[in-house]
């Protein structure tokens, strides 16, 4: 008898990611989005004739940081070559990239996924320049179609850093799960802006399948320039579901790069292996290699700071947070920043609920960032402190946040100047919920009957005649004792 | 100041203004009226009306800078904004840069005034002028023969006195091999000595620009203002002391080492005697003559026939009609407009350079050819270390032959290539090297050619000036007195 065979899918990414400097990668020229055309040009970026690159040295700086947050070796002796094609993109008809000596060497990168930290080997990454923006004009956008092609140089020259990373994922969320966290660092490093809408991080996907225990690798397709998260991984299933079918078929997968349309879901190939093109790829001579000291390098390993992974791992471990609030805090370098600060004077599940839940949602209101408003760390830290010893309720403390947010202040001051403060006295507590017994005979019958849902009729009674002072929860207690006994 | 001003060097002409004798503007008409006469197709363009205002404006000044009113000619491969630049092809007919070339503008900053730009080998791809899209440059002492290339027209200019000094690029011998057909002097410096910046590409790792002058000292003036670090050329080098206007007058105690390689076959008889007469002149001022090898020089310049097309493959892909340059009227799609843009654009010689490299760096070939053409280049860097452990110079015949007649080689690659056995190897190897004229075989110029270890310009140019004022060759080609 026959049995279907199982397949796994072996992917490969290649991430193409914007570096934030002031400059392109070869000339002075500014980097700039959405701009007029053509503004941000010069003889080299135009390849005019005699012209010559220099490399950007804060390029530099920022691939060695990259590489150190990708755990990669950096290279003591790296080079550019020329990689040659034709392309009214490419000015030059060459794009200056790394071929043998990349900037950085092998690493491996920890991301974090549902079913717990994950790792992915990283082949390399290198520098290399972007090619200018073709607008196709007429047709619906294509090149195929279009009635004429024109060129914005303004992006042509902007430095990359291609990060290729190991053939080792099988699941595409975990491909998806590997970008976000990649994502995440590199723009909490300051790299790049990471805006994949405008192109900021662009994706490609190698990929091929086996059967199941097969260890040498199928014929892989590649998938060009995906733009988002939800669409690599939705490409890449596709792309698996295709050829897992041409193989169950009989079939057998071809070499070739393919284009995935997240709008109807299909694939089309763009070129075969045949039609591939020969770089020939040789050492570019216009530029010098790059020798990065070692103390230098070093130095930019000791500044790197905590990455998003270690910081969510140690919330968790360390102080309690679940994934989930980890995760949110852990969204921006800022917030995390400030979240941490919270969690030095308070206690940090608590920081934690607050900072992802109340002052986000407040601030939100008046288009603030915690660290830019006026509840500083130890605000925030008094109200919590004062929730936490009943000294002050819930409604009143969420009331205290909102006077911080508009004039700033010292929130006890502000609970003693508006008399905000817990009414702990008992007594006064009892004799509270005495007369609204006495006031209202309808919902007491009702409570007596069964029907717990009264007792927030009387909480908010109780809390309208203390302007919030008093304790639901008391009210609620000392309610049940004197109706149930 | 007694005689034509035209027949001062560079540096008498810097004199002369200096002691009021002669204004700028005086200079520049003696100079523009033989430019504008210009009957062996030196220039490609003359620019007089910008280059009388510019005397002028020195005339007018209080402070003048050091080279001021002298002027210059410069050769087609560099940028000159607003200053028509075609680099001797009909893929840049009518180009007018937008910026100008970082060593032309040391000159223009240091008061010389540039007159025009002269006559090449398109893209510097050639030893006669004979590819220049544009015509032929004719060798003034010999006008049925070529002036050498690729610089042809900067060489021709400065022997036919239309200009006292002009600025030139060497490859693989394009600066030393037309100075030495002309009968003048031109240097090439260490590779990275110039800034590239501006330098039409031919083949990065071995252009290099540099002076041609009547004179060594005039040439070293020139290379003096030119030579140090530009930062839009990472290639360029800091340079480690000031090149200094020779004056040596004996060579005692200088080690020449004499290659025997580059005496070899097709060496004409009377460039040999000419050559080992200049020598025996050396020994006479106290140098050793020593015999030294390089082994590999041999295969020097099959490695530079891989290497510069290699390069150039590349350097010239940046002419596809799209930004600046010709253009190919009404292709049907992307490919044709390449197709014809580039069929139309280039030059014979040109395509098959192109095509060479092309296929030297073509996945499966490239260990072939590129990879083993930079290890000979390693080999023959490693023999100039060796023969430098012992020698202070090396010294040959710049060029195996005296000037040959136009189009006699046109139709053989190979000998043209040949042209520039003996100064190939100093190329790939990156090292200083000058050419003087050192006597004449038949009435035509010989070239002695000096070299030594990297940033030893000093060093050559001042054995070069003993030699010289030796020699006291007559740099006036026979005709041109009047």
């Amino acid at each position: 008898m026959m049995t279907a065979t199982a397949y796994e899918a072996v992917i490969g990414l290649e991430i193409h990611a914007q570096l934030r400097t002031r400059t392109k990668m070869f000339c002075a020229c500014e980097l700039s989005f959405g701009d007029e055309p053509n503004v941000h040009t010069c003889p080299v970026c135009l390849a005019h004739p005699g012209a010559l690159p220099v490399t950007n040295a804060e390029a530099v700086r920022l691939a060695v940081i990259a590489g150190h947050a990708l755990g990669c070796e950096i290279a003591t002796h790296s080079t550019f070559h020329r990689k040659n094609y034709f392309y009214p993109d490419l000015p030059k008809a060459y794009q200056i990239s790394q071929f043998d000596e990349p900037i950085c060497g092998p690493g491996r990168f920890r991301f974090l996924t549902p079913d717990g930290e994950k790792e992915l080997g990283i082949t390399r990454a290198h520098l290399e320049e972007d090619a200018a923006k073709l607008i196709h004009v007429g047709g619906d956008g294509r090149r195929a179609g279009a009635e004429q092609s024109i060129v914005d140089f303004n992006r042509g020259g902007t430095p990359l850093l291609e990060i290729v990373t190991e053939p080792e994922l099988s699941d595409p969320a975990d491909a998806s799960a590997f970008l976000r966290q990649l994502r995440l660092t590199l723009v909490q490093l300051g790299i790049t802006d990471g805006n994949m809408e405008e192109g900021s991080l662009r994706c490609d996907a190698n990929i091929s399948i086996r059967p199941v225990g097969e260890t040498t690798l199928g014929t892989k397709t590649e998938l060009k320039n995906m733009n988002s998260f939800t669409f690599i991984e939705r490409g890449i299933t596709a792309e698996i579901a295709r050829q897992t079918a041409i193989v169950a078929g009989g079939g057998a997968v071809t070499q070739e790069t393919l284009h995935y349309d997240p709008t109807t879901g299909e694939i089309h190939s763009l070129r075969s292996k045949e039609e591939a093109h020969d770089y020939r790829y040789f050492p570019e001579p216009d530029l010098v290699a790059l020798a990065p000291d070692p103390a230098w390098v070093a130095d930019l390993k000791a500044g790197l700071p905590e990455l998003p992974v270690d910081r969510r791992r140690r919330w968790v471990a360390d102080l309690g947070l679940t994934d989930e609030d980890a995760e949110v805090l852990a969204e921006t370098r800022e917030l995390g920043d400030y979240f941490e600060r919270v969690a030095a004077v308070a206690p940090p599940k608590s920081a934690a609920n607050w900072v992802r839940g109340e002052l986000r949602a407040q601030l939100r209101e008046h288009d603030q960032e915690p660290w830019q408003s006026h509840v500083t760390p130890e605000r925030l830290a008094e109200i919590i402190a004062m929730v936490e010893a009943r000294e002050v309720s819930m409604p009143n403390a969420k009331a205290v946040l909102a006077d911080v947010i508009a004039d700033g202040g010292d929130p006890r001051a502000i609970v003693e100047a508006k008399g905000l403060g817990a009414m702990n006295d008992e007594g006064e507590l009892e004799a509270l919920v005495d007369k609204l017994i006495a006031e209202n005979a309808a919902q007491v019958e009702q409570l007596r009957a069964g029907k717990d849902k009264v007792i927030g009729f009387f909480v908010g009674q109780a809390m309208k005649a203390t302007q919030g002072r008093a304790d639901p929860g008391r009210v609620g207690e000392l309610l049940r004792q004197k109706v149930l006994g | 100041m007694t005689g034509r001003p035209v027949d001062l060097t560079a540096t008498a002409q810097v004199e002369a203004l200096r002691a009021g004798e002669i204004s700028a503007l005086e200079l520049v008409d003696a100079h523009l009226g033989r430019c504008e006469d210009d009957r062996w197709s030196s220039f490609l363009a003359v620019d007089a009306e910008r280059a009388r205002a510019r005397a002028r404006e020195i005339d007018a000044m209080d402070e003048r800078p050091p080279l001021a009113g002298i002027p210059v000619g410069i050769k087609d491969a560099l940028s000159t904004r607003d200053l028509v630049t075609t680099a001797g092809s009909r893929m840049l007919e009518g180009f007018r840069p937008v910026y100008t070339a970082t060593c032309v503008r040391a000159l223009e900053d240091a008061g010389a005034i540039v007159v025009g730009k002269t006559n090449m080998d398109e893209f510097a791809m050639g030893s006669s002028t004979e590819n220049s899209a544009y015509g032929p440059t004719l060798n003034p002492w010999d006008t049925t023969r070529v002036p050498g290339g690729s610089s042809g027209g900067s060489a021709a200019c400065v022997a036919a006195r239309q200009v006292p000094w002009s600025l030139g690029s060497d490859t693989g011998g394009s600066i030393r091999q037309p100075a030495a057909l002309c009968g003048i002097v031109g240097v090439k410096p260490t590779y990275g000595a110039v800034s590239r910046y501006g330098l039409i590409a031919f083949a990065s790792s071995l252009d290099q620009v540099g002076p041609f002058a009547r004179t060594v000292a005039d040439a070293a003036l020139m290379l003096s203002v030119i030579v140090g670090k530009d930062p839009h050329d990472s290639t360029s080098l800091e340079w480690p002391e000031p090149i200094a206007v020779p004056t040596a007058e004996r060579l005692d105690g200088v080690r020449i080492g004499v290659v025997e390689e580059l005496f070899g076959e097709g060496t004409e008889p009377g460039v040999r005697d000419a050559v080992r007469a200049a020598l025996a002149t050396a020994e006479g001022l106290g140098a050793e003559l020593v015999p030294v090898t390089l082994p590999h020089a041999h295969h020097g310049l099959a490695a530079y026939y891989l290497i510069a097309p290699a390069e150039c493959s590349a350097n010239l892909a940046r002419f596809d009609g799209i930004r600046y340059g010709h253009s190919a009227a009404d292709a049907g799609d992307l490919l044709e407009h390449y197709e014809r843009t580039r069929a139309e654009g280039f030059g014979p010689e040109v395509k098959r350079r192109i095509m060479l490299g092309t296929f030297a760096l073509a996945s499966g070939y490239y260990d072939a050819y590129y990879a083993q053409a930079q290890k000979v280049r390693t080999k023959i860097v490693q023999d100039f270390a060796a023969a430098f452990a012992d020698v202070d110079l090396v010294a040959s015949p710049t060029s195996p032959t005296v000037a040959f007649g136009l189009g006699e080689r046109v139709a053989d690659p190979l000998a043209m290539y040949l042209s520039d056995t003996c100064t190939i190897p100093i190329s790939l190897a990156g090292l200083p090297s000058v050419s003087i004229p050192c006597g004449l075989s038949d009435g035509l110029p010989v070239g002695l050619q000096l070299a030594g270890p990297a940033f030893a310009e000093n060093r050559v140019l001042s054995a070069a000036h003993a030699l010289e004022q030796a020699i006291g060759f007559d740099t006036l080609p026979p005709g041109l007195d009047a």
